[in-house]
């Protein structure tokens, strides 16, 4: 069993500024677990803190419910792989992967199972006797995997591993870890400053900025009802349109970025606060396609087209903002074509302006669950 | 860069004179050695070619003697600064304690206090330490260097951090990643600076003097010394074979060290 709990962790530089605040968090065992967040929000720190090379300020680390805030890396039983490799350059990959055995003193027959176990899962038998600089990027990635396979440990901490890698090979890795984990039953905390790498990954998804969590959840959780505007913005790519609203004196209007008036069924946005400024949002799936279509069509001007094969980017220009609708299949428009679009109201999500926070999310991203086969 | 072919001729016969200026003392002091004393003192070419000077050199003084003290001095210098430098800078890189800045600050200010000004002091402590005529007194007093500690701690620190953690969370301690680790990957650097701290002591004049009284741990330089004013009248073909000799092994040493160091370069380390 490896359970990961964090209660009220903190973490400070020299009496300063707080870098994390108040981490509250429990990790399940067997779980793949992604902290996810802008460079500097504290997540690498918050992985170091739980490897133990970096010091834990407040609060208490338990794993597997002892608190193990005081000890060594050595002895928390778990194994972590860099964003840089860090494999010894002098030595072979045999070498690398059982480097850590030979210090545990792990007994040689037994090195060498786990070795040819690893080097197996991993395609690695033939490149053994290379030295690391003789590798490709991706190799060496699957070397850095080895040497936590063959630990053994339970707990697996992984700080960027993909971020060197080139896109095509970064999709092969990410099946490849994901394997890994189901086929170890390892508890994986994953760091990634990457939400597609987040979404596709985690089992879970914790959202963290300036040190704060913004939100934990399922992936499908985070996207379709995020809590506030930094998740709605960080989760989903093209990132959620937003733009400032308000409603007419009416209530049934709405006006988004002094352009848009949309008017709305008040059974759709009860909960919503009719007297002050709003901010919504819509994923840019939800902007449909408006010809031959008739209610709650707006002609936007078109600024850029991105043709990706099977869908179209087309970005409109919207007060100030700019937002991106994803169309499936092919789309021919030129640049400033007013073009129709379809925002339907039961699609918007409402967020506080001044908080930040969520008020409603789409009624329809509810309604519609996920399918399960 | 395309030259033309007037400003290729000029930059040749530039390089080939200061080549002869920096090497002409050299190849001088190595076609001397060969001819005999008259030769010298009237500055003719060479008319007659014989290692008369060499053996002289041999026997007339116990130059073997100084040049098994000076390898001795050297080879030991060099251990204690490699060893006592890859440790200090060791510790100013990978380990963290509290004034470990401020430490490594003092440290190297140290290299602006000129030699000569503690020669003084430690002569007086290698004298109360009865070390006067032993290889100790030779050779303690330059075990630690702020200069050797500072470029290796330069060079660890381009060794990434990450390794150093890596190998914390497999258990292993301070000192085993020193040796299997640290050395390792740092090699081209610690051969550069054993070769230059095998040469610096190697022609090291000053200190040896001091603290040496008779043959029996005399080093080559001052043996050199002694080949000039031991006679009225110089002989000079003597002394620059005494002088070849001398510059022999330091020669030896670079072009091995150039093979290594070139080795090394090209192994590189890992991003």
């Amino acid at each position: 069993m490896s359970q990961v709990e964090l209660i009220d962790i903190t973490k400070s530089y020299d009496k300063q500024k707080d870098v994390l605040n108040g981490i509250n968090l429990s990790i399940e065992e067997g779980e793949f677990f992604v902290l996810v967040g802008p460079s500097g929000s504290g997540k690498s720190t918050l992985l170091r803190m739980i490897a133990g090379l970096e010091e834990i300020s407040g609060g208490f680390l338990k794993i597997n419910d002892q608190t193990v805030n005081h000890l060594p890396p050595k002895e928390r039983n778990l194994s972590m792989v860099f964003q840089n490799y860090a494999l010894y350059p002098h030595l072979t990959v045999e070498q690398n992967i059982l480097f850590g055995l030979k210090a545990r003193k792990v007994e040689k027959r037994e090195q060498q199972i786990r070795l040819m176990e690893a080097a197996e899962m991993l395609g690695l038998t033939e490149l053994l006797k290379r030295k690391p600089r003789e590798l490709s990027g991706g190799q060496r990635q699957r070397v850095a995997l080895g040497r936590s396979v063959v630990s053994h440990a339970p707990l697996c901490l992984m700080d960027e591993p993909l971020s060197n890698l080139d896109a095509k090979l970064r999709a092969n890795m990410r099946v490849q870890i994901r394997r890994l984990q189901k086929q170890l039953g390892l508890t994986m905390i994953y760091v990634t400053h990457d939400q597609v790498e987040a979404m596709t990954m985690g089992d879970r998804i914790m959202v963290l900025n300036e040190g704060k969590i913004q939100q934990v959840g399922k992936p499908i959780t985070l996207y379709n009802e995020p809590e506030n505007l930094f998740v709605a913005s960080f989760i989903g790519s093209p990132k959620m349109n937003l733009g400032n609203a308000a409603f007419f004196a009416d209530g049934n209007h709405l006006i988004i970025e002094n352009q848009l008036h949309i008017s709305i069924d008040p059974d759709v946005i009860m909960g919503v606060p009719k007297d002050r400024n709003l901010k919504v949002g819509i994923r840019a799936e939800h902007l449909f396609p408006g010809e031959s279509k008739k209610d709650h069509i707006h002609h936007l001007e078109a600024v850029n087209v991105e043709q990706l094969g099977n869908e179209t980017l087309i970005a409109f220009e919207v007060g100030s903002e700019l937002w991106t609708a994803k169309w499936p299949g092919q789309w021919t428009i030129e640049f400033g074509q007013k073009v129709p679009v379809q925002i339907l109201p039961q699609y918007l999500l409402f967020f506080d302006v001044e908080t930040g926070q969520l008020i409603q999310s789409a009624d329809i991203g509810k309604l519609r669950e996920v399918v399960t086969i | 860069m395309m030259l033309s072919a007037g400003k290729k001729a000029i930059f040749y016969v530039l390089l080939i004179i200061s080549a002869f200026l920096i090497a002409g003392p050299a190849l001088m002091a190595i076609v001397m050695s060969f001819m005999t004393n008259q030769d010298i003192l009237t500055g003719s070419l060479p008319t007659t070619i014989s290692l008369d000077n060499y053996f002289a050199a041999f026997t007339r003084f116990p130059l073997l003697q100084y040049f098994l003290n000076s390898f001795i001095v050297s080879i030991v210098i060099m251990l204690g600064q490699l060893i006592l430098s890859a440790l200090a800078a060791y510790a100013f890189v990978f380990l963290e304690f509290k004034g470990r800045d401020f430490l490594f600050y003092l440290f190297i200010a140290t290299m602006m206090v000129p030699f000569e000004a503690s020669v003084i002091p430690n002569f007086h402590i290698i004298r109360d330490l009865g070390w006067i005529d032993r290889y100790s007194g030779l050779t303690v007093p330059f075990f630690a260097t702020a200069f050797g500690t500072f470029l290796l701690r330069q060079n660890f620190k381009q060794i990434p951090k990450e390794l150093r953690e890596a190998s914390q969370i497999e258990g292993i301690g301070d000192f085993k990643f020193f040796l299997k680790v640290i050395l390792p990957v740092s090699r081209t650097s610690l051969v550069t600076y054993g070769i230059y701290s095998f040469l610096t002591s190697w022609n090291m004049y000053l200190w040896p003097l001091l603290v040496t009284t008779n043959d029996t741990v005399r080093t080559v330089q001052i043996g050199l010394k002694q080949l000039q004013t031991q006679e009225q009248l110089n002989d000079w073909g003597v002394i620059m074979a005494g002088a070849v000799i001398i510059i022999l092994p330091t020669l030896i040493l670079l072009f091995l060290g150039q093979k290594k160091l070139q080795k090394g370069l090209t192994e590189g380390a890992l991003k």
